[in-house]
Order: structure tokens, then C-alpha cells, then sequence
């Protein structure tokens, strides 16, 4: 499983170009589903037959970025974010492009530390003329994070856990499942962050009977952190709310059913803010009843996301009985 | 209505008292997957016009997040809450049975001056149950709601005070409207719909106006009613009649046939001009699937989103007839007409 | 000049009709069928036989005040519709309803004011339209509640190239619209002038919804900040740099299969392109591209200077090749290009 997880949050795929982690994951599952497919705005979408119901399961792929929006003479890259970057979290920071292009964000000079904002940085690749850079990278383009994966035993560290800790759990709940109790559209989802699109237009063409969203949430289990009753190492979180969705009350008895059913350890999770794909699948066509279950996940939006080992395990055991457990409503 | 309980997104409490109150006077009731409670009221004749009159039903609450040490209650809330409102308010926590509680402040004797002087925050704000912290964890779990304990008081006239005035008087304009439709010839079918989750973004009408496909949707909500400090062009006088939006959300001829009605049946109205979002079940309708004309009614309501909101219940009547005329006004031709630009 | 009609035209988001009225007159002979909806929107039908649905799309409606309030003394309260800078407010023209009552947005005189005074933002509530009514009443019998009023800009030449006047967004765009469908294609192509784009993507959605094209293209009008005081890398787009492609903006990802389709046509027919290089601020392409089970889409600007504001500018040069480039690439939609 470490391996897996490993392969799937170093591989390179800011929200609107998901392309080489479609490919990977297409690679990964196609052989334990019945069909797949992509969408127009480039979601994964796989189907396991089980039933006649249709659960969707949706894990977005898509991880925040940046997206270039000039090359100035001397070779320097400006940029914008994409998704949301904290300025502070960015400096020093690797950025690599989709053909493994690679450079650094540097900073102008600051009068005072507070002034530090997304439009004062600068990616250099090591150019020194408009001309040499452009030879690489181009206006449009979209770089994402660059970091490694680091296994601390009992818990993981990479970039990009959020959501890829979820697509590898979805990957591993399809390999596992024997019996699923509907037909299970797994469907690893585009543009998260940046406004749910994906899961949007795919829950549309989908219309599932009901949809659960695998994804990370924040946690209030380090010094002075927000006030919030999730932890590491817990077990993985239902939702209850954030700011997209208020989880459908049903979805969210049967998660925590089939939790104690299967002696699964589970936290409440109450988010203030942030949103996740299981809002835009609720509100989708006249409605469709919607979950969540989240990872928690140390450290979201940075190089450096952490999560439990034994959490992921949990999930992975938690999706897999959601799929062979017939809802009822 | 207004003293059951219906937090965005568990109307469920609130939703039962709505769907019998409706079932009394249409021909069909559900409730969908989100808890919209939609009920029919048959027109007469074939080929019929569908009108929606939605109103939501949720309120804006409190959800506890986290007990902390010796069982005090950290919680969020769920809308938009102004935080000052809930200093030295007493409380209903809905655990596995409801308890009451009080969300307490330091008293004056032990504040500095310049604390005094800032309004204190949500976040250092908590619910003291009077229990101990085991007594709390076996009653309350995080995610349970809160709303403020408060009934329904009669005012001097017909004012009244309460909670979720904002928008459980209009479900009771549009209970008002079916009466008085009762006794009217209507060609149109009359969707009503009690819609949730408004106070975090118009959800419940998203996925109703949806499923049920409307020709026209009308939503009634509340306004702001004329107080001390708020300038006159935002404001409606209070038990004068309902406001009648115009502007961009609105099809002006939703808009003309409304004032129109109002004026031939004597029924006073203002007229509320809103040049962008509404904020209103009427902004998510207009734009659903391949657009459908709405219109927007509203009743003037002062004090919006505290536990003591307060509006005329004559307000609340002349809504229901204005909308009972409405909806007996209209016929196919009207409905054709709407998409002649 | 189509493009100057269609800049003085009447059309605030929510009434557009003057816009709507104008276009259908232009194009009448050119489309097979129109089509209206209940926010609406008008939508040009070019039926054809072959080949993939396209719908082009571009706003009708711009910025503009709407009167919400009748002071005693006869002055207008307004409020804004979409968003303007309450700091371009003061001391210009203005036209209110269709009948284009006139009336200028006052200030103080400067000599009445404090020091202190002129470095702040006069505040919406302290501004009003005077259209020289005495009384309630009298303002009564010209202005209702309710009414719209746009600035009352000039259309201008500045040079052969460079013009000026109000709501080049999305004017332009509707412009370049209408210049396409007068040509006929082998593919159905629906041209849609979208309602309430200023106010929240509102119209352009629901045509979507209607239409299920297999994929748009939006026309805009867009930001323009090559001028001095700002960096090189903050202008957005340059004047007189060629039409804009959207690679990404606040509402959506561009199809990238039609950003190279775009790029590769201008290349080949030595258009100038440019990449519109900042990211805040959406389109209609959101709405379009989130109908459904999602249609792609990619945004095409002429670069405008001072958007939002009684008077904006552009070159000519830009707009012309901005026809040109949609009408090629619709041609290579008909010579087989699909998604």
C-alpha cells in the first residue's frame, strides 16, 4: 500500500492538467473495473458492476498548482495560483512542469516580512534570457509542487495527499472489493480545487443513487491549532459539514453504521471552512443523497501534508464495506 | 413553525409540521432527498401551467464542534450568525434529547476597559450545560445542532417577535395562499415547496425548482423593514404590504402582472428594486436548467437573522392574497408570453 | 458601424433589450431561426447538415445604476448592477431608461469641501443623479423605481485605429459575433447573445442547458492594463498585441485541444495572438463549460482598455483579427477539426 500511495502523490497533476495522473491511475485500475472512461473535463471515471443501484465514489486527483502568466527578459516566470496557496508556504518551494522542467520560487525584495504576496515571487528555471525560457516553459503553463514522498513509519508525509491519499484508497478498495452491493462508479475527479468542477459535471452524467466524496480534512491536534475534534491516528472522519456541503443525515447514519458494523474506528468531523466534491454531487440534477469520508490530514496545502498510516488502512476498509453494504436510505 | 426546530440542513422537526400543514389544503405531499417538503394543488383543465411558490424553512443555528474539558461547548455556526447576538443567550442543544444551556460572559466587575469595548468572538465564545463533562458526552456528540431557546411573543397590534420569522412567514403566506385558492378558480398547478438549506446557498431550491420543472417560480422571502439608522431606499414600512422586487432576478412581466394584481384588488405594496443578486431562492431558480421566469415577494421583517425578528402578521395575509391572485391569473397564453422578448 | 450602434445601445444586465432589438435587426437575413428564453437570451440559429454542434457565445449586457430611491427634492438614489468603481461614479453623464432621460451624478464643489475631503472615495450613499426635477413628483412623471440608467458615452474614433466608447465589454464581443454569422457553415452553429454576465455568468448557463453544443467558444471584451504604472507582468493583455486566449481564468480551464487549435490557425495566417495573462475574473465559459455532463470551451478577447468605466478603448486591428481567427477556425471546424 506505501508503495502504491507513493506512486500516486509524486506524480505531477495541478487542477487543469490531470493528464499523466489519469494515465497512472488508469494503469492502476483498469484491470479490477468492468469499464472506464474520460469525460470532457477530463475525469476518471470507472465502473465496477455490482447492482442495480448506482453508488459513486468520488476521489479528486487534481492537486493545487500554479499557472504561468509571464516570461520577462531575463528568463524569470510570474505566475498565479492555483487553487489555495498561502504566499508563505510557497517560498523556497520546487515547482516542476508536466515535461519535468523544474525551477525555483524566488522573491523581489521585501520592505517587511508581511508583504510577501503571490505577485512579488517568481519561478527561475535557470534561464537567463526570455528566449531560453521559453524554450521549456510557456505562458499557460501549469507547474505543480515537487517533493518526495517520506514514509516516518506510523505516518506519511508527501505533497499532494490531498486528495491522492483518497484516490490510493479508492484504487485499493478496487482491488479489494469481492462483492460489491451496487454498481460502483469510482470516479477520480478533476479541478477540486478549483471549484469542485469536476465532480460536478461528472455526478451529472453519472446521477448516481446516492455519492460519497473521499478526501482529506484538517485536524486540531497540533500546538494552538483551530478548534476542532479530529485527530491523527484516530480513524478515518465522516462529515458532517463544511462550508460546500451539510452531509445528507442518512448517508451519513449509514457510514457510521457500517463503521461500527465492520469494527472500524471513525471521528465526527465538523470543517469550518473548505469544501470537498460531495457539494457539488448533492446538489446535482433534483438531487442526490451525499457523504463524505475524510482523511485527516496534518499541514493541507503545503509541501508537506501529513497523514496516519493506520488511518489510511482504516479507510481503505471502510470504503471497501461501504461498497459491499447495500444502501437503504 | 417558527418554534420547531430546522437548522440548515436537518429540517427534518420543521419539515413535519410543514408537510401536515400542507397536506391539509393540496392534493399531494413529498419530501425529497435534500427535505424539500413539495406539495401540489391541482388547477382545473388540461394543458396546465406549473407555478412554484418556494419559501425556505431552514433557520440559522449553531453546530458544536468540540466538548472541552469539564463539558463546556465550542461550536460554529451554521448561516450568517452575527456573533454579538449570541452574548447572554440562552440556548437549546439538540443531542439525543435536547437540553437547554447558556452561552455565558465574564461579568462587567472582572473586564478590563478596552475588553469592553470589542465584541467578543464566536470562536472564544462556549455553552456551559451547567453538567458535568461525562453527563455532556453522554447526551451530546460534536455535530449536533443548537439553536436559540426562544417562543414566538405577540407585540402591541399584530407585530410579533421571533426566531425564523425569516423565512417561516412566508410558508405561512403561501399556507394563506392555498386557503384563499380554496375558495379562487386556478388554471395552474400550484407547486409549494418549503424549501431547505437557503441560509448556506439556496441548496433546497437548486434541486426543487430542478425536479419539479416550473413555469414560473415565485419565491417570498423577508425584507428589510424600515428601523432608526438604516437608510430609507433599503427598507420597506412594516404592515404595508409586501415588497415587490424588480431588477435583473426578476421577469418584468412576473413583476408587472404582481404590482398589477396588487393595485387592482386594493392590496398596498412597495416596490423593491434590486439591480443584481437577490440573495434569494428566486437568484438559484431563474437559472435553473434552461431558465425558468421568476418573480420575488417579499415581507417586510426588522432585525433579520436574530431570535427576535419582528413583522406585522397583516404583512403575512396580504403576501398570501397577492400570491392567490397571482396564481389564479395565470394561463398558458400568460406563461407563452414570458419567452416574448 | 456595427460595433458603434452596439456601443451606445441601452442595456444593463436584466434589460437588455435594445441590444437584443438591434442585433436581431442586423442579422435577420443571416440565421435560419431564432430562439429566446425566459432570462433572455437571444440565440442565432445557423442550421447545418454536418459536423459537431458550436455555440459562440457573447454578452449583451453591461454595467450600469439602477434607481432605487426618489428624494423629496427630486434627486435619484441609485444602486450599481455589476461591478463598477464607485470612484468613476462622480461627475459624469448618464442616461436613464429607454427614453434616455438625461442626468449628470453631482459632487459637491470643490470649494465647499475640506482638504481631507478630496482623498476620500465619495460613498455610493452620498452620490445621486440629478436630472433636474424640483420636486418627487416631478422626477416622478420621468423616472420610476426600478429604472436603469448607463452612462451616455460617445462612440469616437481617437485614430484609424484606436476608438473609444462605453461597454466594449462585451459589445466588442457581440461585434465579432454578428460579423461571423453573417457567413454560412456546413456545421450548426448557434450564435448566442447571453443576458447577465455582469451580474453572475447568469444567461450564458441556461443556454448551455438548451443548446448541449459539443463545444463554445465565448467572445469577450476583456481587461487591458497596459498603461503605465503597472508592471509588465500585471497588464492582463496588450493593446494592439491581438486577440486574447484564455488559458485559464477565475471560472474556468480553457479546453486545451482548442487553445492549440486556436494558436496553430494564427500562426499559419500570421495573426497576432497573445495569451491573456491574469487569472482573476470570470466568464461565461464557467457556466458553459459546468452544464451538464460538461461541454469544453475556450475564451477569445478583444483587449479592451478601461472596462468598467463610461469609456473604454481599443484597437481596430484587434477586433478585425479577432473575426478573422474565429471565422478560420470555424472554417477548420467545417474542414473536419473535432474535439
Amino acid at each position: 500500500m506505501k508503495e502504491l500511495i507513493k506512486q500516486v502523490v509524486e506524480c505531477y497533476g495541478p487542477a487543469g492538467n490531470e493528464k499523466a495522473i489519469r494515465e497512472l491511475i488508469t494503469s492502476l485500475v483498469s484491470p479490477f473495473v468492468d469499464e472506464i472512461r474520460t469525460d470532457s473535463l477530463g475525469n476518471l471515471i470507472a465502473l465496477k458492476r455490482g447492482g442495480e443501484k448506482k453508488v459513486m465514489f468520488a476521489a479528486h486527483m487534481d492537486e493545487i498548482g500554479v499557472i504561468v502568466t509571464h516570461v520577462d527578459k531575463h528568463g524569470f516566470l510570474r505566475f498565479y495560483p492555483v487553487g489555495g496557496i498561502a504566499p508563505l508556504t510557497m517560498l523556497g518551494n520546487r515547482i516542476v512542469f508536466a515535461d519535468g522542467t523544474t525551477g525555483v520560487v524566488g522573491c523581489e525584495k521585501l520592505e517587511a516580512q508581511k508583504d510577501l504576496t503571490l505577485n512579488k515571487m517568481f519561478i527561475d528555471i535557470g534561464a537567463s534570457t526570455k528566449e531560453e525560457a521559453e524554450a521549456k516553459v510557456r505562458i499557460g503553463d501549469l507547474g505543480a509542487v515537487s517533493r518526495e514522498f517520506v514514509d516516518l513509519g506510523q505516518r506519511l508525509v508527501s505533497k499532494a495527499m490531498d486528495a491522492r491519499i483518497a484516490c490510493a484508497i479508492l484504487i485499493e478498495a478496487l482491488k479489494t472489493v469481492t462483492n460489491p452491493a451496487a454498481d460502483i462508479y469510482a470516479v477520480f475527479t478533476t479541478q477540486e480545487e478549483l471549484g469542485l468542477r469536476g465532480a460536478r459535471v461528472a455526478a451529472y452524467s453519472v446521477s448516481p443513487d446516492v455519492g460519497i466524496a473521499l478526501d482529506v480534512t484538517r485536524t486540531g491536534d497540533t500546538p494552538t491549532s483551530i478548534t476542532m475534534d479530529v485527530s491523527l491516528g484516530k480513524g478515518p472522519a465522516v462529515k458532517i459539514r463544511d462550508s460546500s456541503v451539510l452531509c445528507t443525515p442518512a448517508v451519513r447514519r449509514f457510514m457510521e453504521q457500517v463503521a461500527k458494523d465492520n469494527n472500524i474506528p471513525y471521528q465526527l468531523e465538523v470543517l469550518e471552512t473548505g469544501g470537498t466534491d460531495a457539494g457539488a454531487i448533492q446538489l446535482t440534477q433534483g438531487g442526490i443523497p451525499a457523504g463524505v469520508m475524510s482523511i485527516p490530514c496534518r499541514y493541507i496545502h503545503t509541501a508537506s501534508e501529513m497523514v496516519d498510516y493506520a488511518d489510511v488502512l482504516h479507510g481503505v476498509k471502510l470504503v471497501k464495506a461501504l461498497m459491499e453494504t447495500r444502501y437503504t436510505g | 413553525m417558527v418554534e420547531a426546530t430546522g437548522v440548515s440542513g436537518y429540517e427534518g422537526s420543521v419539515g413535519k409540521v410543514i408537510h401536515e400543514v400542507f397536506a391539509a389544503q393540496t392534493d399531494q405531499v413529498t419530501t425529497d432527498t435534500l427535505g424539500n417538503v413539495i406539495s401540489l394543488k391541482r388547477g382545473e383543465g388540461e394543458n396546465r401551467a406549473k407555478v412554484m411558490l418556494a419559501a425556505h424553512m431552514d433557520e440559522i443555528g449553531l453546530m458544536v464542534t468540540k466538548i472541552e474539558e469539564k463539558g463546556f461547548l465550542r461550536f460554529i455556526s451554521i448561516g450568517g450568525v452575527d456573533q454579538r447576538t449570541l452574548v447572554a443567550q440562552e440556548v437549546r442543544v439538540h443531542g439525543r434529547r435536547d437540553l437547554i444551556g447558556v452561552i455565558g460572559m465574564k461579568p462587567p466587575h472582572l473586564l478590563t476597559p478596552e475588553d469592553a469595548d470589542k465584541a467578543i468572538k464566536m470562536e472564544d465564545m462556549v455553552i456551559d450545560l451547567g453538567l458535568t463533562e461525562e453527563e455532556v458526552k453522554a447526551v451530546v456528540a460534536v455535530g449536533d445542532l443548537v439553536t436559540v431557546n426562544r417562543n414566538l411573543i405577540p407585540l402591541s397590534g399584530d407585530f410579533v417577535a421571533a426566531k425564523a420569522l425569516d423565512d417561516r412567514a412566508a410558508v405561512a403566506a403561501i399556507y394563506h395562499c392555498l386557503s384563499e385558492l380554496c375558495r379562487m378558480r386556478h388554471t395552474a398547478d400550484v407547486y409549494a415547496v418549503a424549501t431547505v438549506q437557503e441560509e448556506v446557498g439556496s441548496r433546497g431550491a437548486l434541486v426543487s425548482a430542478y425536479h419539479v420543472q416550473p413555469d414560473i417560480g415565485i419565491a417570498i422571502d423577508v425584507c428589510h423593514g424600515e428601523m432608526p439608522g438604516v437608510p430609507e431606499q433599503y427598507t420597506a414600512p412594516l404592515g404595508k404590504g409586501p415588497s415587490v422586487a424588480l431588477g435583473a432576478n426578476i421577469h418584468p412581466k412576473v413583476y408587472e402582472r404582481l404590482t398589477e394584481l396588487a393595485k387592482e384588488h386594493n392590496i398596498p405594496f412597495a416596490i423593491d428594486p434590486i439591480p443584481g443578486p437577490t440573495g434569494t431562492d428566486a437568484w438559484t431558480m431563474q437559472v435553473t436548467r434552461a431558465g425558468i421566469p421568476t418573480g420575488l415577494v417579499s415581507i417586510p421583517l426588522r432585525y433579520m437573522h436574530t431570535s427576535v425578528e419582528t413583522l406585522s402578521i397583516n404583512d403575512i395575509k396580504l403576501t398570501g392574497r397577492l400570491l392567490a391572485y397571482f396564481v389564479a391569473s395565470v394561463d398558458r397564453k400568460f406563461v407563452e408570453g414570458l419567452l416574448c422578448y | 458601424m456595427l460595433l458603434k450602434r452596439l456601443s451606445e445601445a441601452f442595456g444593463p444586465s436584466g434589460y437588455e433589450g435594445e441590444v437584443r432589438d438591434l442585433l436581431t435587426q442586423e442579422l435577420e437575413t443571416c440565421v435560419s431561426n431564432w430562439r429566446r428564453d425566459a432570462l433572455g437570451n437571444l440565440i442565432a440559429v445557423k442550421t447545418g447538415t454536418r459536423g459537431p454542434k458550436v455555440m459562440l457565445a457573447a454578452h449583451m449586457d453591461e454595467c450600469g445604476l439602477m434607481i432605487s430611491f426618489i428624494d423629496k427634492s427630486g434627486l435619484l438614489r441609485f444602486r450599481k448592477v455589476g461591478g463598477l468603481d464607485d470612484r468613476i461614479l462622480v461627475s459624469k453623464h448618464v442616461v436613464i431608461g429607454s427614453k434616455r432621460v438625461a442626468g449628470v451624478i453631482g459632487a459637491k464643489a470643490i470649494h465647499l469641501q475640506k482638504p481631507a475631503e478630496r482623498n476620500q472615495v465619495i460613498s455610493l450613499n452620498d452620490l445621486y443623479i440629478d436630472i433636474g426635477a424640483k420636486s418627487k413628483e416631478e422626477a416622478e412623471k420621468m423616472v420610476k423605481l426600478g429604472d436603469y440608467a448607463v452612462f451616455a458615452t460617445e462612440f469616437g474614433y481617437l485614430s484609424d485605429t484606436a476608438v473609444k466608447g462605453k461597454s466594449f465589454d462585451d459589445r466588442a464581443g457581440c461585434a465579432v459575433l454578428a460579423e461571423v454569422l453573417r457567413e454560412d457553415y456546413a456545421f450548426t452553429l448557434y450564435g448566442a447573445f447571453t443576458v447577465q454576465e455582469e451580474i453572475g455568468l447568469r444567461g450564458a448557463g441556461v443556454a448551455a442547458y438548451a443548446l448541449e453544443p459539443d463545444f463554445a467558444v465565448v467572445l469577450e471584451g476583456t481587461t487591458c492594463n497596459d498603461v503605465p504604472g503597472s508592471e509588465e507582468h500585471g497588464y492582463s493583455t496588450t493593446m494592439g498585441g491581438g486577440p486574447a486566449i484564455t488559458v485559464m481564468d477565475a471560472s474556468v480551464v480553457s479546453d486545451r485541444r482548442l487553445v492549440g487549435e486556436l494558436e496553430r490557425l494564427a500562426r499559419e495566417n500570421n495573426i497576432p495572438v497573445q495569451y491573456k495573462r491574469s487569472i482573476t475574473g470570470g466568464s461565461d465559459a464557467g457556466r458553459i463549460n459546468q452544464t451538464k455532463g460538461g461541454i469544453p470551451v475556450v475564451v477569445v478577447s478583444v483587449p479592451c482598455r478601461y472596462i468598467h468605466s463610461p469609456v473604454s478603448m481599443l484597437s481596430l486591428r484587434d477586433f478585425d483579427h479577432t473575426i478573422q481567427l474565429i471565422k478560420l477556425f470555424l472554417r477548420s471546424v467545417e474542414g473536419g477539426f473535432m474535439l
